[in-house]
């Protein structure tokens, strides 16, 4: 589903990243183990909203200069969606992986 | 990643935007510039794009430029603008759209990219263009004044936003200076609004870079969401 240069794994590992970095620079601590089932939006999550806001811009960011990836993860149907593509890393992963399969296939 | 400070400035290709670019060439920056047209003349330290701010795909791809080149982005300045001065009941549709498009649609789409840019070193400064059209509800600006309206809102908003991400967002309110945006505008016309200043006569270019100048200093950091008039007609 994924590109041939980017996979799940690499996915995740990307979220994880783009997530400990947020969390660093927003002096909120790090959580012993992030996994895909890990919270990050909504009640007892990792994240505030303007850590939500920073964690989206700051994925698209590496998506494009790491993978040539120009996506729009915070659009209006992202946000009106009543499972929210944001609550957990695999959650967001699942809808990373749907963005790029959307766009590999307007190309 | 550059040493020196990048400054974005759009609407370069004449008026106040290409004296920008000199005035921050001379205070030793790297100045990124844009316009609708190529510009035909080369300065050292200033890289020219072609592009419609209020195109979001051009915009975004300017600023991915300007992060490849330099890795960083310390102002941003959005000197573009138009204006059209008629009455409202003679001001087109597809006028009415232009306006709006690149002062109100031009100014978010190059603050939110810029913001995007700045917020990886916490550190930005970005002036935005009001006019004194503004709090002089001048007839026959009817459009225009209410598209830098909204740019003020803007401008006072984004503030509050891009705080803590280390970023002001002011915005100048020129009087009327001798550039090509008021060349159509009636001699008298023009004479009344300066006869309403409290300081009765044209704004300068270095008027303008005073105010700007003062809103980018790094000693500046309390300063945002704030809008300065010239000439006390605000």
């Amino acid at each position: 589903m994924t590109s041939p240069t980017i996979n799940r794994t690499d996915l995740i590992n990307l979220v994880i990243t783009s997530l400990r970095d947020v969390l660093e620079q927003s002096g909120r601590p790090l959580p012993a183990t992030i996994e895909e089932n890990t919270l990050l939006f909504g009640k007892g999550a990792l994240l505030d909203s303007l850590a939500l806001v920073t964690i989206v811009v700051d994925l698209e960011q590496r998506l494009e200069e790491e993978h040539g990836l120009t996506l729009t993860l915070a659009d209006d149907r992202a946000m009106s969606q009543r499972n929210s593509p944001f609550r957990s890393v695999g959650a967001l992963v699942d809808y990373l992986e749907q963005l790029i399969h959307e766009e590999q296939s307007r190309d | 990643m550059t040493e020196q400070e990048v400054v974005l400035i759009t609407g370069t290709s004449r008026g106040i935007g290409r004296f920008l670019v000199e005035h921050f060439l001379q205070r030793g920056a790297l100045v990124e510039g844009c316009a609708r047209s190529p510009v035909d003349w080369e300065l050292p330290g200033y890289t020219h794009h072609q592009v419609d701010i209020s195109n979001e795909g051009q915009v975004k791809a300017m600023l991915s430029a300007i992060q490849r080149r330099h890795g960083r982005l310390d102002i941003a300045i959005n000197n573009a603008g138009i204006a059209a001065m008629n009455h409202a009941l003679l001001t087109p549709g597809e006028t009415a759209s232009r306006i709006l498009n690149i002062n109100v649609l031009g100014s978010f789409l190059v603050c939110r990219e810029a913001a995007k840019l700045m917020r990886r070193r916490n550190y930005g400064r970005i002036v935005n263009f009001s006019t004194i059209a503004v709090p002089l509800r001048l007839e026959g600006e009817a459009l225009y004044a209410a598209a830098k309206s909204a740019v003020e809102m803007l401008t006072r908003i984004l503030a509050r936003e891009f705080a803590p991400f280390g970023i002001t967002v002011n915005a100048i309110g020129p009087t009327p200076i001798e550039t090509d945006l008021i060349r159509s505008v009636p001699r008298e016309k023009l004479q009344h609004i300066i006869d309403t200043l409290a300081i009765r006569r044209f704004g300068t270019f270095a008027d303008i870079a005073h105010v700007i100048d003062f809103f980018v200093h790094p000693a500046s950091n309390y300063i945002t969401g704030q809008v300065i008039y010239l000439g006390g007609g605000g």
